[in-house]
């Protein structure tokens, strides 16, 4: 019939994305691992294959689950993670539900509204939060007054030491991620037939009771896909925490870039990146667990 | 006059456009009432209403004596089966039944027992674990049944039940629900575009269109004695032709219709001489001869012929032009050569003074 169906074109168009991952992925990937398992030396490139373990070298590793520092950046990392996820599910739900209720002319006016920040420069909307943040701004001494009329006396302070913590990181993170939350749980909740509310409503279910037992068991797979989008890039943020956080908690990102520019230790560095790839290949499996189940009942 | 439910003087507006204009009827318990009309009549903004769904414009609605004005649709001793069923696909065909009965105060043992009666009511015991898309089309509107006449609804609203399932299934399942109805007492208001599903189903039929109750009745009343040209062309088939009232005889009318090339004497109807009228004839009420029979006859050249097998249906062009339809019961058993009358024969027509419908111009 078509060219489509000459064997050399389609193999060909079919074989482009693979190709790109082979590329761009499996081949740096393996380059990491190999270079996770080699031995620091002071040359350039400060490592070897040779020393006194040949090859395989598994002393990173076993630093990585003996030194307190990576198992706290981990631990950090994932709680932040978790953290944002958290937030921007909560925040995020409710403005994915108002999308599907709304007229079809104002859903794509708000739509763009979700999408618009992605128009400016990630590091200026970054800049931005900072200057919001700074003890100098209006916006700090906007939520200070707030803060001091809700504590005790003993409590107030001049200006909220906002800047340079987790939840500087946390925040701005819940701001940056939050349209990848939206937008997976808009399209799941948009797939939703209304008549399933009604049906719940005329069989004695309260409105708050049809979104408990028939909006949010249907949403799960929006959810994980949401949660996912957020949870992984933010796991392994790195520009965030190194901008507005707070360097006696480090994120795993940050240590992962410490240690290849400043320490100089490119196999500890490699170690690193691949044990937080191992961490996240679980939520993937999960969620690709749930997409098959879901596209089963269809 | 405590009637079951009551309407009266329902309407609705959707903005400017009335969906239901000034509605009233009254259904007894335990019958089964169709809403019979076209797409856009109302019949389906009226169901709503029932249900809770919408709230109308003026009127009321009283439901075995209490005003349903302002009762939620969570509050109301009414269930609806929907057309597309609105199964809940995460949950088991179990869990589907029994979802109502969560807002109940029944005991575990209970429940459960009366969703192990529902699931036997239908038929469907076999099936208690399967989630909604691992049944059959039929076997799902048997769910949505049992699950919305699981709390034992005063009133059950079924929109469009059978319009989702094959022909066949289908008259299985109209026999089903009657039997299922006789069983359980509730009383069915049941919603349907089909004439021959509201015929077949319903105790008393209201036939509507553009927002108005046309017709209330039994199917026979709606069928034999249609009040308006509406109704007689909605339910079954008809020919319709002009005529005018030449002369009144006790219970006979001479009609003088042109398109039928003279006078026809009917029955019944109250009207002047001198007032026109529409003379409506059902295929089935008309015989086709090959001689001329006394009375009431046309003749006219077979145009075209439908084979069903019980029966034919003819096309016949009258001399004046007119197109009329007529049913011919193949009674006897025969070659193409055998039958009433073949393609472009010459045919008389004929029909018992009865058997016309006479209506308002």
């Amino acid at each position: 019939m078509g060219w489509f169906h000459r064997r050399g074109w389609r193999d060909l168009i079919i074989g482009l994305p693979y190709l790109w991952l082979v590329i761009f992925f499996l081949i740096p990937f393996a380059i990491v691992i190999a270079m996770s398992v080699a031995t620091k030396t002071p040359t350039a490139p400060p490592f070897s294959f040779g020393g006194a373990h040949p090859w395989v070298n598994l002393e990173t590793y076993h630093r990585l689950v003996s030194e307190p520092l990576y198992l706290r950046a981990f631990l950090i990392s994932l709680m932040n993670a978790a953290g944002t996820t958290l937030f921007c599910l909560l925040l995020g739900y409710p403005m994915a539900l108002a999308l599907t209720r709304v007229s079809r002319s104002s859903r794509n006016i708000l739509l763009m509204l979700v999408i618009l920040p992605f128009w400016t420069s990630f590091l200026l909307r970054v800049y931005a939060w900072m200057g919001l943040m700074g003890k100098s701004s209006w916006f700090n001494a906007g939520l200070t007054e707030a803060w001091n009329w809700l504590v005790p006396q003993s409590w107030a302070v001049a200006a909220l030491p906002m800047m340079h913590s987790n939840f500087a990181v946390v925040l701005v993170m819940v701001y940056t991620y939050l349209p990848f939350m939206i937008l997976p749980l808009y399209a799941s909740l948009e797939r939703l037939d209304p008549t399933l509310d009604e049906a719940a409503l005329d069989l004695g279910s309260r409105p708050w009771q049809v979104f408990v037992d028939v909006t949010l068991p249907q949403s799960l797979p929006g959810i994980i896909a949401g949660g996912l989008l957020v949870f992984i890039p933010a796991a392994g943020e790195l520009v965030i925490p190194s901008l507005v956080g707070d360097a006696s908690t480090p994120m795993i990102g940050r240590v992962i870039s410490d240690q290849f520019s400043q320490a100089r230790d490119w196999p500890m560095a490699s170690a690193v990146a691949v044990a937080l790839l191992a961490l996240m290949v679980g939520p993937t499996m999960l969620y690709s667990h749930y997409q098959a189940r879901a596209e089963g009942t269809k | 006059m405590a009637e079951f439910l009551q309407i009266e003087g329902v309407s609705k507006s959707f903005g400017p456009f009335q969906a239901v204009r000034d509605v009233t009827l009254s259904v007894a318990q335990g019958e089964i009432f169709s809403l019979l009309g076209g797409s856009g009549c109302g019949k389906t903004t009226l169901l709503r209403m029932l249900a809770g769904f919408e709230e109308p414009t003026s009127g009321r609605i009283f439901l075995d004596g209490r005003d349903m004005a302002g009762v939620p649709p969570w509050s109301r001793p009414v269930h609806m089966m929907f057309q597309s069923y609105a199964l809940f696909p995460h949950m088991t065909v179990e869990a589907n039944i029994g979802y109502g009965l969560k807002h109940e105060t029944l005991s575990k043992t209970q429940r459960a027992e009366r969703v192990r009666e529902m699931l036997d009511l239908v038929q469907l015991t076999p099936f208690a674990a399967r989630k909604p898309h691992q049944i059959s089309g039929g076997q799902r509107q048997r769910v949505a049944l049992a699950r919305a006449l699981a709390r034992q609804p005063k009133l059950l609203l079924l929109d469009e039940p059978l319009a989702a399932l094959d022909k066949k299934l289908r008259e299985h399942t109209q026999f089903e629900l009657m039997s299922i109805q006789a069983r359980t007492g509730v009383t069915f208001i049941v919603v349907t575009h089909d004439q021959e599903e509201a015929m077949t189903l319903s105790d008393r039929i209201a036939v509507m269109d553009r927002g108005q109750v046309q017709q209330i009745g039994s199917p026979t009343e709606i069928y034999e004695y249609p009040v308006n040209r509406f109704v007689a062309s909605f339910i079954g088939s008809i020919t319709s032709f002009e005529a005018e009232v030449m002369a009144r005889d006790g219970g006979a009318l001479r009609l003088k219709v042109p398109a039928f090339g003279g006078e026809v004497t009917t029955k019944d109807a109250n009207f002047a001489p001198g007032s026109k009228v529409t003379l409506a004839l059902r295929p089935e009420k008309l015989v086709i001869t090959k001689e001329r029979p006394s009375g009431n006859a046309v003749q006219g050249v077979v145009k075209d012929l439908a084979y069903f097998g019980k029966d034919s249906l003819y096309r016949i062009t009258l001399a004046s032009g007119a197109l009329v339809q007529a049913h011919a019961v193949n009674q006897h058993r025969g070659t193409e050569t055998q039958r009433v009358a073949d393609w472009d024969d010459q045919v008389w027509l004929s029909f018992d003074p009865a058997a016309a419908i006479v209506l308002g111009a």
